[in-house]
């Protein structure tokens, strides 16, 4: 019998066609993860709830369908850390907000029921910015998560949580939400693969809005195969989600095997550079540049000239939606009630509970996005925004006429310390610069690793960017990239995560 | 472009926050800032661009008109702040004067 951390470092697609060839168990391999969870979360702190008897429960499932001869899908028996954003009958759902604390929803989201059909073992729920509102999970009613390359360092957010789960080998796989780029920066500081499929290709039935144009479900991997494994599970069609696409899933499995980009036409974007990114992402950057040139790809420059304004707009559009999504908290239904002394009326509850259970973030974006919508500023504000909205769409357009895919840094630093942006909110806005005019037009993103930083030894994302249901591309060229970045080192990039190596250490201390 | 703390007040009415006075006081000067770098949209010259919406354009989605059971009572009022015979119990909703 293999090791716990033996288990626990194969890759996904590993564990799945072990478990199918019956070498390990679907519980032993979620044993394998809650002890590494057990050992090491009192520093990464990625979960808010770990679920660990029904995830030994649904292991003893699939173990028991593998044993009557069933056919197991391909990913039965892998654990899974799952954003809490995403609701699940059996585990509480908090979106990381006190106003929700405890809630136990009377339904499961459609990617948690594809999930559990798909035996994948769901081994409890993350840390996030409060309703997915941050770049750092400091923004969590609970605590911030840590980076398991440096914990005194944030793991990105609001998908902070799932990230570090994955990047601390708690879990191969986790799920995230990207409205602005939640998936991607995590993906990129910790060391992983994130991605955001196009808009409408994963459903958002049962997950806790933010801002509904713009959230999209996906995958959080260590590798581009896992990503494209846990993308095929958990998309498709949803007839209970209006806005998901009734088309077919892109081959992102089939592209992840191909991994071949010769004769790809890869464009360089123009205005993703420059002041405000740090040296070491950009010379990681540029040599990844290099190394598709040098795998066969066509590189071009493309320019995007409105993709200045996506901050801006992206920050009165999703303020906006958010203000009107979030009024549902209103504690009528369910969550915290505040001030209810048979005097008060309904409405002075509803503000005393907004205003204990809800934090800083989500209070200023909810008046900002109130402020955008307010008679006398909509044109000026929300308006302007969405016919910004527009240009970047047509610039997306107009550049993949020329390229086949996009290609930028993932986000312009490294992982930032804790505190350091917490009280400055347009700094931590910055986070989101690169990612953001990928929500705005709905098209398909990637976040893969493309070496550290050499002035701070931590990894650096490569944004790939591909058109409306071209998912499988960015698959193509992430394992490119991947392949020969693993080849050229002999490892995988998160082999070289040490502050793991200091939880384990810390850990064996407080054993002794 | 500026936000006074009055008109801060005045959104946090409208949005159904009891905001302290220091809460006022921080969030004056921080959507201050944030409201004049979001007011760079309007450096674009956008004459005659349509507004995106969404992403996506979808007209209307139609599905087949068929029962599916709901959550039963019990289910719903089991995750309710307060519930008195059967249904949500909630503070009065008109003004006493």
């Amino acid at each position: 019998m293999a090791s716990g951390s033996e288990l626990t470092s194969l890759t996904a697609a590993e564990m799945a066609s072990a478990v199918a060839a019956g070498e390990i168990s679907a519980v032993e391999l979620t044993g394998a993860h809650l002890d590494r969870i057990a050992r090491t979360d009192l520093h990464v702190r990625a979960f808010l709830h770990v679920a660990a008897d029904g995830a030994l429960a649904a292991a003893k499932a699939v173990d028991e369908r593998r044993a009557a001869g069933e056919p197991l899908g391909p990913l039965a028996g892998v654990p899974l850390a799952l954003k809490d954003v995403f609701t699940t009958i059996d585990m509480p759902t908090t979106c990381g907000s006190k106003i929700l604390a405890g809630w136990q929803p009377p339904f499961d989201a459609t990617i948690t029921t594809r999930l559990r059909e798909a035996g994948v073992v769901i081994l409890g729920k993350t840390n996030m910015d409060e309703f997915a509102m941050g770049s750092s999970t400091e923004n969590s009613a609970f605590g911030p998560s840590h980076n398991p390359w440096d914990l005194a360092r944030v793991p990105g957010g609001s998908s902070g949580g799932s990230a570090a789960a994955v990047a601390a080998y708690q879990a191969p796989l986790g799920i995230g939400t990207d409205t602005g780029g939640s998936i991607r920066q995590p993906a990129a500081v910790c060391g992983l693969v994130g991605v955001k499929p196009t808009y409408g290709g994963s459903s958002r039935y049962g997950l806790v809005a933010f801002a509904s144009s713009l959230d999209t479900p996906g995958p959080l991997a260590r590798t581009v195969l896992d990503a494209a494994l846990l993308h095929e599970t958990m998309s498709g069609h949803d007839p209970c989600d209006s806005t998901s696409l009734d088309a077919p899933v892109p081959p992102v499995v089939a592209a992840a095997k191909h991994a071949d980009v010769a004769g790809l036409r890869v464009g360089v974007v123009t205005e993703l550079a420059g002041d405000g990114y740090a040296s070491g992402v950009l010379s990681r950057f540029n040599e990844a540049v290099e190394l598709l040139e040098s795998l066969g790809a066509k590189v071009t420059e493309v320019s995007c000239p409105h993709f200045s304004y996506g901050l801006p707009a992206y920050y009165l559009i999703a303020p906006s939606e958010a203000s009107s999504n979030l009024a549902r908290f209103d504690a009528m239904r369910y969550g915290l009630r505040v001030g209810d002394d048979m005097r008060a009326s309904a409405e002075d509850v509803m503000s005393l509970t907004r205003a204990a259970g809800f934090g800083a973030e989500v209070k200023r974006r909810i008046m900002l996005g109130t402020y955008a919508l307010s008679s006398g500023y909509y044109d000026a504000y929300y308006g302007k925004a969405q016919q910004v909205r527009t240009l970047i769409a047509r610039d997306f357009s107009a550049a993949f006429e020329q390229a086949d895919v996009l290609v930028s840094p993932t986000t312009p630093t490294t992982a930032f310390r804790l505190g350091e942006r917490a009280d400055d909110p347009m700094a931590m806005y910055l986070a989101d610069l690169c990612t953001i005019p990928g929500n705005l037009a709905g098209n398909a993103a990637m976040s893969v690793p493309c070496g550290l930083a050499p002035e701070d030894g931590l990894p650096v994302g490569l944004q790939i960017m591909a058109p409306v249901l071209a998912d499988d591309r960015l698959y193509r060229v992430g394992a490119a990239v991947e392949g020969a970045l693993d080849q050229r080192r002999g490892h995988r990039i998160l082999d070289e995560a040490n502050g793991i190596e200091r939880v384990g250490d810390a850990s064996a201390e407080a054993g002794r | 472009m500026s936000i006074t703390r009055d008109e801060v007040a005045h959104l946090a009415r409208l949005s159904r926050l009891a905001l302290t006075d220091d809460e006022l006081d921080r969030f004056a000067g921080q959507l201050d800032v944030i409201i004049g770098a979001v007011a760079r949209v309007q450096e674009v010259a956008a004459a005659g661009i349509p507004p995106t919406t969404h992403a996506v354009p979808f007209s209307n989605v139609y599905r087949e008109d068929v029962l599916v059971p709901c959550l039963d009572a019990g289910t719903v009022l089991a995750q309710a702040p307060a519930a008195e015979q059967g249904r949500f119990r909630v503070p009065r909703i008109l003004a006493e004067d």
